[in-house]
């Protein structure tokens, strides 16, 4: 299956609506995901982006719509589909008491992979030396690394990963973001859920945003961020410029003050700091260009939602 | 990064050749379930030429798999083992010790003096005690810690007995007037007129440790059977490891054979480790020649109890409502269906009640072939009982299964 484009066609949904009793988790949602992209699915808790997922994994049936996954229809349950499929859940999904390398030999042989090669899927997500560690004694990381060597054990065309950095620091989930580069580079068609907004536009080709059971927005992190046409902030210590000589120049769309700072909005940025470095004033400066989390909370809204 | 190992077919309906996903047959993997030519572009990458690429897991592999996983998980888990083979083995430590004179095989009865009628008392039928004298042999009967004192004089014996049995008085009387009247025969050395031969028939009244150990052993591989199935699935469906098995091609069936098989596996090991303490001295358990009947009613035991284990599987949301549960059904089970006395001394209304009870019948199956030593018709009933019970309730298990707590 091709798209208009002529990319060939990993997954392709229209119109889905699932529908909890009064709550419309899912509410008309239509998106298409090209082999070996990078595509991610953003919004607030209770968005529906797992219950998207689900629907397309095939774990739920949806009240209306169609999912063709890899050209063919995931539910009912289509055994001839998920040996082409990995997937990752949000709960650490792992047999009781088993070592790494159990584990990952136990899901391998749910796919009639040898043992061997499981063993070999320790290397890739760098968990060698854990091979003979309890899963339960993992840390949070290495857990989602076996987690994820787990949906990729059978050499999936597609893979889910539904929020495989939640609950990480830092470190762990930078770490693992060049692992899940490295899955896209081998091909592999990946579709994965989250909250972090930076790691997204690190990672995805693609990003639909969504809330409410809709899909807002949905392109690529750059052309969604320039479709904000949101200003630059230009920020500096108000030692080395105040307030009022900020409001002087040309280009100060809006100047605020806050603490030890002074923030300039502007629309030109390039014109406003050739006119601070002739003033001699960028010391300390930062310019802050709009980011995905701005499309996305100007999109979503900044209510906090419990 | 090629090195990830992923999959690089990129072109259409390269994969779709290899769809005949074990689901079918149940036998290995054969030849054409390898996946089809062109498939493999480049073989550097993944460092496995042969043997890397997934072939098709039959469903017999996948059942393997799972169930040699829920095997470990269980040998490694203390407290199900502690619970599965040690806790029953307490209680049978406990109740052997406490009943291990019990029951109707021998009286101990004081004695004082000698002679010959004391020398030929039947040794299996009565104990003795011996006192230096015969006021010390009756005073022990006067505070009532023995039924009666024989003292042997010379040629003359005095029988004395307490008032509060008489049934056991009468017993005892009656045994030494036939040892008394064995000895005149002896003495007169004249061949006896009549004789009389018994022999037992079955051993009715039981010593404590044959209905002892069947009725623990039914309740150890009974409760282990029904939390063990509960448990598996609760906590399954609660990590999620449901919902991926369900993602992944193995068949529903071989999840639920797998746990057969593991509690089967279980129920027999339980077994073993049990009879072999049984028959050790303290406890002295007799194996009657045809004790690998019990084996049947153990697996058919096994399958009852994994069934009703299933449904409160399919039912409790929590490992602990699960736990309570399962108690709820099991444990009142075990106290009405004499796993820690002999059902056939309590009152009818109990008998025929428990009748209800699918422990019940396995009790009655085991205890007629481990501690009765009855032969295949003893078995025929209990079996035919277990296995509607097991379809029945197994049925509304399925019926009532779960993938996903939402």
């Amino acid at each position: 299956m091709r798209d208009a484009d002529g990319d060939e066609v990993a997954i392709a949904v229209e119109g889905l609506v699932k529908t909890y009793g009064e709550l419309r988790a899912v509410d008309g949602v239509g998106f298409t995901v090209h082999r070996g992209e990078f595509f991610g699915i953003l919004g607030p808790n209770g968005a529906g982006k797992t219950t998207t997922l689900e629907i397309v994994e095939g774990i739920r049936q949806a009240d209306a719509g169609t999912v063709r996954l890899l050209g063919q229809s995931p539910w009912p349950r289509n055994p001839a589909l998920l040996p082409r499929i990995g997937v990752q859940l949000q709960a650490s999904s792992f047999f009781d008491k088993l070592t790494a390398r159990e584990q990952l030999q136990a899901f391998g042989a749910l796919y009639g992979v040898s043992a061997r090669r499981a063993v070999e899927l320790l290397d890739v997500v760098g968990l060698a030396d854990k091979a003979n560690t309890p899963e339960s004694e993992l840390s949070g990381g290495q857990r989602q690394r076996l987690s994820i060597a787990c949906a990729l054990v059978h050499d999936p065309e597609v893979v889910f990963l539904d929020e495989p950095t939640a609950a990480l620091d830092p470190q762990a989930r930078r770490n693992l973001w060049d692992l899940l580069r490295g899955i896209q580079s081998g091909g592999v068609t990946v579709v994965y859920t989250t909250h972090y907004l930076d790691e997204a536009e690190a990672l995805c080709d693609r990003v639909a945003i969504m809330d409410g059971g809709r899909i807002l927005a949905l392109d690529s992190p750059a052309a969604l961020v320039r479709a904000l046409d949101a200003p630059t902030r230009v920020a500096l210590p108000t030692r080395i410029l105040d307030a009022a000589t900020a409001r002087g120049l040309d280009g100060a769309d809006q100047v605020t003050e806050g603490g030890d700072e002074v923030e300039i909005s502007t629309r030109h940025p390039a014109r406003l700091l050739t006119q601070l470095a002739e003033r001699d004033r960028l010391d300390g400066v930062s310019v802050r260009t709009a980011t995905l989390e701005d499309v996305f909370l100007h999109l979503t809204g900044r209510a906090y939602r419990a | 990064m090629r090195d990830t190992g992923m999959s690089e077919s990129t072109g259409p309906g390269t994969e779709t050749g290899t769809d005949s996903r074990g689901t079918g047959t149940g036998t290995e993997t054969g030849p054409g379930t390898e996946t089809g030519p062109g498939t493999e572009t480049g073989t550097g990458s993944r460092g496995t030429a042969a043997g890397g690429r997934p072939v098709a897991a039959s469903a017999w592999t996948q059942l393997r798999t799972l169930a040699l996983a829920m095997l470990r998980g269980f040998f490694r888990d203390r407290t199900a083992l502690f619970f599965t083979f040690f806790f029953p083995l307490m209680f049978l430590v406990v109740f052997g010790l406490i009943f291990r004179d019990s029951g109707t095989s021998a009286t101990t009865i004081a004695v004082a003096g000698q002679g010959p009628i004391l020398d030929r008392l039947p040794a299996q039928v009565l104990k003795q005690q011996r006192f230096p004298d015969a006021d010390a042999a009756i005073a022990k009967v006067r505070s009532g810690d023995l039924p009666a004192a024989l003292i042997e004089d010379g040629n003359s014996l005095t029988l004395r007995f307490a008032a509060s049995d008489q049934v056991k008085a009468a017993q005892l009387q009656g045994i030494v007037q036939a040892v008394v009247g064995e000895a005149n025969i002896a003495a007169s050395g004249r061949p006896p007129t009549f004789s009389l031969s018994a022999a037992q028939v079955e051993d009715r009244d039981l010593k404590a440790i044959q209905f002892l150990t069947p009725g623990i052993l039914s309740w150890g591989v009974a409760t282990s059977a029904a939390f063990g199935a509960a448990l598996t699935l609760v906590s399954w469906r609660r990590k999620q490891l449901l919902r991926r098995i369900r993602l992944s091609p193995a068949p529903v069936w071989a999840v639920v054979g797998a746990r057969v098989g593991v509690s089967l596996v279980v129920a027999l090991v339980q077994a073993a480790v049990f009879v072999a303490l049984a028959i050790t001295p303290p406890f002295g358990l007799r194996l009657s020649h045809q004790w690998w009947l019990a084996i049947p009613l153990l697996i058919l035991g096994t399958l009852a109890f994994l069934s009703i284990g299933l449904l409160v599987g399919a039912v409790a949301k929590t490992d602990e409502a699960a736990s309570a549960m399962a108690n709820f059904i099991v444990l009142p089970m075990a106290f009405l269906s004499g796993t820690f006395f002999d059902i056939s001394q309590a009152p009818a209304w109990l008998r025929s009640f428990s009748k209800v009870f699918p422990l019940r019948w396995m009790n009655d199956g085991m205890l007629d072939v481990l501690g009765r030593g009855k032969g295949v018709q003893a078995v025929l009933a209990p079996s035919a009982v277990l296995i509607g019970f097991t379809l029945v309730v197994g049925f509304i298990a399925t019926r009532l299964f779960r993938w996903d707590d939402a």
